[in-house]
This record gives C-alpha cells, structure tokens and sequence, in this order.
C-alpha cells in the first residue's frame, strides 16, 4: 500500500524514469506523468499519485528542485527540473540499469533459443 | 539543505504537495472534460487512475519525517493522554509500582555502599586483612574472628615478608583524656609502623607516624580524627606541635586524618603508636588485627604461602620464657587465611542484605503482577479502538510499540518516584543504623543507584505491558471487531493470563511470608534462650578505665573499684552494684586460657581447651541474676587475703567432673608455677558471645591477684564494667548521682560506655530484628499485593460472567451454587499458588540458614500455618465478589444488552 509504484516496477525505476523525462525539460507533476505514460506507449501501468511520493523523495535528496510556475493550462504549478546532483544520478542508475538488463537477457537468452 | 532546515521548511513543503495534487486532479478532469466526458464522470476517472490522494499525500509527507522518532514521540503523547485520561488506573499503579521500585532501589543503595563500593582507601583492592586460623586453639580463635596475631608474629611478618608493600597491626582501645575541659573518655586506635602507610590515607594536616615515632622510649605522639579536631580544636591547623594529655601521658600531636578515614570499621577520636618494646616481647598475646596491601600482581594464595613460610621463622625467633617449647604452636595448626579487607569490615551483613534483596525484587515482581492484571483490563475496555486502529491500517507492531510505550512511561513515573522513596527511606536507615551496619556513613544514593532505578523503572514497566501487549494486538486481533460490543461471556482462554498472575502472585507471597514466618520462629526462639542474666532494662552498666598513671598500686586499684562500689549502692533505688570485667554481649573480652585440673594427668606440655576468663568483684553474679548453681560466690575477704578461690561455670564442671557439686573443692591452676586455686562456685551458663553462640566454658577469678608475669607480683583488672541494679536504670537522674558518686571517689575518673544491659541484649539481636522487620515489610506488602490481585482478578471475572450467572439463575441454578462456582474457581487458583510456592519456598529458604536459630528451614509449622493462612485469606478475598455474583439479577443481567 505504501508505494504502488513498487508493486509494479522495481525499486528506484520511477525515480530513474522521473529523473530521466526531466533531463530533457523541466515539467510540472501532471505533464511529467502524461510523458511517462505517452513514451512507454502505456505499456507500463503508473498510478498517477505514485509519482508524487517519488518527486518527494527525490527533492528531499536534492536531484529535482521545485519552482512554483504557470502551467499550459493557467493553473499554479510546482515545476520541476533536474540538479547537476541529479544528472549525476541518472548516468550512474542508467549505467547500472544497462548492466542489470544485460545480465537478466543473458540468462533469459539460452531460454528462448 | 541540512535536515534541520527541512525540519523547519517542512510545513511548507506539505502545503505544496496538497497545492499541487489538486492542481494535477483539476487538470485531469478539464482534459476529460474537454474530450466529452461529464464533470461527475470525469471526477470519478481522474481520482480512479490517480490512487489515493490522501495516502499518497501521506506517503508524500513520510518523506520529509525523521520517522522512527516523530512516531515514539506520538506513541508518547499518546500514552501521556491516555494515563491522563483514567486517573484511577494511573494512581493505583504508580504507586503500586512506585513502592515497588523504591523499596528494591532504598536496598541496593545499601547494598551498593556497604557491598559494592571499594573501600575508602587508594587502590583498595590491594588491601588484606591478616586473617589466621586456629584449628587446635578452639575459643581463643573463632572463626569470624581468626586468630589475631601478637606482636612478635607482627616483627616477624613484617621483617621476613615477600609479598606486601606495608603491612602493620592495630588495635582499639579507650583513652583518658584530661587537661581539656572535663576528664573525657575518648575512642583510641594504637597502630604499629607500616599501618597507616598500608591503608595510604595522606593525613589532612601534618604527618603520619614514622619508624621513630615507635621507640617506646622516644617521645610520644598522637594523630587526631577529623571529627575530634573539629570538636576540640575548632579545625586550628596549628594544633600541630600542641600537647595532649592522654591517659596522663603529654602526647604531641603531629597530624590529623582527613573525615570519613577510618582504621577498618572502626571510628575513633586518636591514634597513637603501638610502640612495642622489642625486649620484652614473647610468643604469644593474641590481640592484634593486621593489615597489609599486597604487592602488585601478588595474589592472596601466594600471601598466605608466603605467611606459612614465616611461622617456623616465628616461632624459632622468640619464645615464651626460658624452658617453654617454641614450636607448641604447631599444635595450634595455625593456618593463614587473608581475607579482602572490605571482606573483613563488611562482615556477615551481606548474607542479610542480599537475602533482603532478593524478598523486595519478589515484592516488587508480586507488585509488577497487579500492575500487569491493571493494563489486561485496561487493553480489554480498548480493543474495539484497537481493533478499529488495526482495520484502518495500522500495523499490530505499532499498536504493541505503543501500548509498551504507555506501560514504559508508568514504569517510569513510577520509578521516579520510587527514587524520592528510597532517598526518604535511606536517610531514614541511616538515622536508625540498624543491625550494626558496617560502613553506615558512608550509605549514600549515587550515580550508579540511579542508573539502577532506571533500568529496574524501564526493565519493570516493559515486563508489566509485555503480557497485555502480546495478548490483545497480536495478528489475530482483526477477529474483535466483530465480536466486540457484543462479547456474551469471556472464553476461559482470555483468562488464563491472569489467573497465571494470580498464581504467581499467591506463589511468591507464599515464598515472603514463609521466609517471614521462619525469622518471627528464630526471633521466638532467640527470647527464649536463657541468656544468663535477667531482667536486662533495670541493670545499668557503664565502663571504668584506672590507668597506671592514676594509681600505680594494683591493691589500690582493685581499693578504689570497691569504693566506687560502696558510694553506688548508696544512691537510692540501687538494689545492688558490682563490677566485672566484661559483661555478656558487651563486645569486651577479658581473655582466654586453658586450666589444669589437680586430680587429672596431663601428658606433657599437654595441649587443653580454651576457657574464657573472667574477673569479678563479689556480687556481680547476682546483680546481673546469674544463679549460683553450686558452692558460694567469691567475698572481698578472699579477694584482700588473696586466696587461692576461683568459680566456673556449670558446663565446664559437668566437662571435668560430671556434675557441677562434685567440682566443689577440686582445684585447679593457669600453668605449673601458679598456686592451686580451689573451686569454690558453680554458676550457670552465660551465652557471653550472643545468644545465637553456645556459652562457652568460663572461669570466675577475683580481680586482684597473684601475676607472675607481669611488672609487679599482684595485678588488678583496671578496666571493669560496673554493674548497677535499680528500678531507675538509664534515667538522666541515676546517672547524674552516679557521676557524682564516682566522682566523689576520684575526679579524675571519667566514664563510658554508659548504657543498660537491655541496649547491649538487643544489641546483639539486631542482625535479626533487622532481617524480621525487613522481612516482616516485605511479607506484609506481598500478602496485601496479593489479596488485592487475587480480589481484582475475581471481580472482573464475575462482572465479565454476569449475563451467564443470569442465564444459569434463570435456569434454575440456585444462588448458593452459584457461590460455589466462584469461590471454587478462587480456591483452585489460591491451591495451585500454594503448592507452587511450597515448592520454591523449600527450594529458596535453604539460601538463608545461616540466620536461622532453633529452627530448620523446613520447619513443617511454619510452613503449615503460612499455607494455611494465605489459602484462607484468598478466600476471603474472593468471598466478596462471589457475593456479589450470587445476587446477580437475571432480568437484570439478560436485559443488560
């Protein structure tokens, strides 16, 4: 109940796809989410709330800040962007995410064949 | 950003986080809007793909909180409010667990400061006493005392050791000092070189004694305590270089000894050298106490080794006059046993205090008992909340983190005020000084009892909410919600926990009150023992010092003591007055010997028993009421004309000639050159050492009489207790007129240890009136603790069963049935208790034998009686509630709900 996010992708994926999305622009929660959504054509199944949490945890740890904008829409939004830190981050979880997946499609490889 | 800055931005970071949420949803339901979905199904969608915006919210904030801790802090303000919230309930328990604490923690400050704590001296784990035993010399060396050594056995341990940095020897002793104010008797230590270099106490002004202050041909010299320094010189640091008149000698003082130092246990006022004569010494003189501090790294057993070592050494070294054997010691099979000093000044007051100890940790595991049966209530009245806490998603470890938080905080409270419980309660100890308590100034709360009472506070209030904890939030607990409000009758298995208590508590009090039971039987059987003297409270006794400088003449000695006699039997309301040289109890010895009997053969140079030794003036066996069994008491006729006279006691003559008149005109002496001396009194046995102490074999001689050892062919006995029997004894009037009345014989006379004999009887039965009335208090509590667990537990249980009772009455069951049920269920739990603590009391009261008298610790009536009571007490105790039980309505009971 505590992190739905979890549930569904491993631990850390969200924060790695929030810190990714935001490497390219900074965005408000609600555009963040739809771009998640929109660039994994909804494979994946994010409850949007979840994202909240992930954006606190990764403010608390200072790879975001927040400045308080105007969205598309006319409405008072908190904008995100990435922090030197949280590039940083984001190369360092990739690298590690490629390693891990490398390793997983070994295993899963001989499998298929 | 530093976490403290987030602690404080905290507020506004929630602030945003709700902003923005509702920003997300609002923009959500204008997309859906717009795409042509209805407003109402357009909410609906948004909130559906979006989760829970309040758990999210939440699980948003958890971020930024320092978790672990802002919980306890809730659980705490939590538990502050619920004890708050039910006075009654916090009340009764803390001080149930308040009394509980306080009498554990006012017993470990004792034990603490009288056992735990190091002596006052630097590195005093180096320090030993010269402890010695002496199987073949039985009286002379008991075994809490040992053999003391002579000054001969010092010179040669000191001279010849291996194994100690310092070692010397001391005794105690009263002094005369005169030329202040009134001639006053004062607390003397003589000390040997090398004593108080072993203890290492710097003196607080001046110097120690060195070699040369021992010559006993050199000047004399003095140290003074703290406290008389204070008290007679103002605390003058010039008083170094003053004179002292001590027993009529001018005596320099050249230190003082800083507060609180003492030689051993022993308090006193001066300190003056040993000042042994090489010259004159001889083998034996047995009255020494030694102190040493070992070498470093040197251990006990090589001391004792290196003691062994030295005795031949000793015995070869000196003797005991031309023509005695030198190695009849050997007979004596005296055998070096050093003890720890702290040992030696702690005494047997250990064995009480940890058995103490170990009845108030049961009093306060009876007390922590009744707490526990408080919060299973308690948890009970609240498992609806808790079961509705638990459905809405809180974890049972939070819910067992928070009620141990609320039983923890009552452990502590409770502590807190156990501890200003045993700070009363040890400043009272402290002001009664009970049982003879070595080290009793030094009983003091300090950091290490605090941090006892804490642990026991934390310890204690963890163990009481464990129980209940564990019971009602374990995983099951989801079960009460939908039993809960409508719980018809409780299942046995929700009462086993506290019947389990109940039997527990009925145990324990069984195993205090059977411990109790055993010391009112010792102290019985105590009062009963014919000490050897009566009517204790009308004998008044005091303590006469003649020293040689007063009145050299040993006739005059023995002249005066009688004319003091005189002058006290004049006042009036005195029935009799006479003196002796120690009276029983009184912690004076006059010394032992053995005799030899004219009509036996004695093997040469023969060993014999000890005899204890006494001298006194005509009378003083009927003034104290000691019975003559057989013959006649000495008169001053024969002690004047100095016949050859001598009395024994009733043991001794059954021991030599089977029967106390066949003793009659038998003689007897001290060694071979002494006159025969003849038997001419048989007098009853005396407990002289304390009526826990068989009484030992005694000899009766006059005070004054032919002495081949010492400076002059006749010696008195110049210290005496005398002995006055009145109505009046220990009024501020006798003593007034009794002042007067020695005075008037000599003005320089001054006088001690003024008390009557039924101070010193009691005295000497302290040790156990203290363990009866610790006892006795812990007994006390146990049983109250007990019956009030025992009375809770039933009336619960019957206002639990009340709608059953109804239904059972309305079925016809009659009321005395229903009486039965309950009691019997009160009886069988009071039953189990009792069998239990009969097995554990067998078990545990063999833990303090040793402070028995006239009384096994199984002693079957004891064990009867106490058995006995407790099962009719909780049954009592349960006759209340089963009352109530009978006149339980059943329309009432069954409409109830």
């Amino acid at each position: 109940m505590k992190n739905t996010a979890q549930r569904d992708l491993f631990p850390g994926a969200l924060e790695m796809m929030v810190l990714r999305t935001l490497k390219r622009q900074p965005l408000h929660g609600y555009a963040l989410v739809q771009h998640i959504k929109r660039s994994s054509n909804d494979l994946l199944q994010i409850e949007e709330g979840s994202l909240y949490p992930a954006l606190q945890r990764l403010l608390k740890e200072e790879l975001v800040e927040a400045k308080w904008g105007i969205s598309a829409t006319n409405r008072r939004v908190r904008i995100y962007k990435l922090t030197a830190a949280g590039a940083k981050r984001l190369e360092r979880e990739v690298s590690s995410f490629e390693r891990m997946l490398q390793g997983i499609t070994q295993v899963l490889a001989p499998e298929k064949a | 950003m530093s976490w403290l800055k987030q602690l404080f931005s905290r507020r506004g970071q929630y602030d945003a986080l709700s902003e923005e949420i509702q920003a997300h949803l609002d923009e959500k339901v204008e997309e859906l809007v717009a795409g042509g979905m209805s407003r109402a199904d357009a909410n609906h969608a948004a909130r559906r793909e979006f989760g829970n915006p309040a758990l999210t919210e939440e699980d948003g904030r958890e971020v930024w909180r320092w978790a672990s801790v802002e919980d306890f802090f809730a659980d705490i303000r939590h538990g502050w409010r619920a004890l708050l919230h039910n006075p009654v309930f916090t009340v009764v328990g803390l001080l149930t667990i308040a009394i509980g604490i306080g009498a554990n923690a006012a017993v470990f400050t004792v034990v603490n400061s009288v056992l735990l704590k190091p002596l006052n001296y630097p590195h005093s784990e180096q320090l030993v006493s010269l402890h010695q035993l002496a199987p073949g010399a039985a009286g002379l060396a008991d075994f809490e005392n040992g053999l003391l050594l002579s000054a001969s056995m010092y010179f040669t341990y000191a001279e010849h050791n291996r194994a100690f940095q310092a070692m010397g020897v001391w005794d105690s002793g009263v002094a005369n000092v005169t030329g202040l104010a009134e001639p006053e008797q004062v607390r003397g230590v003589g000390v040997s070189d090398g004593l108080l270099q072993a203890l290492a106490v710097p003196p607080e002004v001046g110097r120690w004694f060195t070699a040369e202050d021992q010559d006993p041909h050199g000047p004399e010299r003095v140290i003074l305590s703290d406290g008389y320094w204070r008290r007679h010189f103002g605390a003058d640091r010039s008083v170094i270089g003053r004179n002292l008149m001590i027993d009529a000698h001018s005596r320099e003082i050249v230190g003082v000894m800083p507060p609180g130092f003492r030689v051993g246990n022993e308090d006193f006022d001066v300190i003056a050298p040993l000042a042994f004569d090489r010259s004159k010494l001889i083998l034996a003189g047995f009255g020494l106490h030694g102190i040493a501090r070992l070498k470093p790294g040197v251990t006990i057993a090589q001391a004792n080794a290196d003691l062994t070592r030295m005795l031949p050494i000793w015995m070869e070294s000196w003797s005991n006059g031309p023509g005695s054997d030198p190695h009849w010691y050997d007979r004596w099979q005296i055998t070096p046993l050093l003890r720890p000093l702290k040992q030696e000044v702690v005494g047997n007051v250990s064995e009480v205090l940890w058995v103490v100890m170990g009845t108030l940790g049961l009093v306060l595991l009876i007390a922590g008992a009744n707490v526990t049966n408080l919060l299973l209530v308690r948890v009970e009245a609240r498992q609806q909340e808790l079961a509705v806490r638990a459905a809405l998603g809180a974890g049972w470890g939070r819910i067992v983190r928070g009620l141990l938080v609320e039983s923890t905080m009552l452990g502590l409270l409770g502590g807190a005020i156990g501890a200003v419980l045993a700070w009363a309660g040890v400043r009272f100890l402290v002001a009664i000084g009970p049982a003879n308590l070595p080290r009793l100034q030094e009983i003091s709360l300090d950091s290490r009892t605090l941090v006892f009472t804490l642990i026991l506070s934390v310890i204690s209030g963890l163990l009481f909410g464990l129980i209940p904890a564990l019971k009602y939030a374990g995983p099951k607990m989801s079960l009460e919600l939908r039993s809960a409000g409508r719980n018809a009758s409780v299942s046995k298995e929700r009462h086993r926990a506290r019947n389990l208590l109940v039997v527990g508590q009925v145990a324990m009090a069984l195993v205090l009150l059977v411990s109790a039971g055993l010391m009112i039987r010792t102290f019985h059987a105590l009062r009963t023992v014919e000490p050897g003297f009566t009517d204790a409270a009308h004998l008044q006794l005091m303590r006469i010092n003649i020293p040689e400088t007063l009145i050299t003449q040993p006739e005059m000695v023995t002249r005066t003591q009688n004319a003091i006699l005189d002058k006290l039997a004049a006042i009036p309301g005195v029935k009799s007055a006479a003196f002796v040289s120690a009276m029983p109890m009184e912690g004076f010895e006059s010394g032992w010997d053995g005799i030899y009997a004219e009509d036996k053969n004695y093997a040469d140079s023969e060993s014999v028993p000890m005899r204890f030794f006494k001298y006194g003036s005509p009378g003083f066996l009927q003034t104290a009421g000691t019975r003559m069994v057989a013959g006649r008491d000495i008169s001053w006729d024969d002690i004047f004309a100095q016949r050859p006279v001598v009395m024994i006691s009733e043991n001794l003559a059954r021991e030599m000639w089977g029967e106390p008149s066949a003793a009659i005109g038998k003689r007897v002496r001290k060694y071979d050159s002494q006159p025969w001396h003849e038997v001419i009194g048989v007098v009853q046995d005396v407990r002289e050492k304390g009526v826990q102490e068989p009484a030992p074999e005694a000899v009766y001689w006059p005070p004054y009489a032919a002495n081949i050892f010492g400076p002059s062919p006749v010696s008195a006995i110049r210290t005496m207790t005398f002995e006055i029997r009145s109505d009046r004894a220990g009024t501020q009037a006798l003593l007034n007129e009794v002042r007067l009345a020695v005075w008037s014989v000599n003005s320089n006379l001054p006088i001690a240890s003024v008390r009557t004999m039924q101070d010193v009887y009691e005295k000497s039965l302290a040790r156990t009136s203290f363990t009866l009335v610790m006892l006795g208090i812990a007994g006390a509590m146990a049983l109250a603790l007990g019956i009030v667990g025992i009375y809770g537990v039933i009336s619960y249980t019957v206002a639990q069963r009340q709608r059953e009772i109804g239904i059972r009455l309305a079925l016809g069951a009659q009321r005395g049935d229903v009486l039965q049920m309950i009691l019997r269920q009160g009886a069988q739990m009071a039953l189990v208790g009792v069998m239990i603590g009969v097995a554990c009391a067998f078990a545990l009261t063999r833990l303090m034998t040793n402070l028995l008298f006239g009384v096994t610790a199984h002693d079957p009536i004891t064990y009867a009686a106490v058995a006995a009571l407790l099962f009719v007490v909780a049954l009592l105790a349960c006759y209340i509630p089963a009352r109530r039980a009978m006149r339980v309505d059943p329309i009432v009971a069954l409409r109830y709900e």
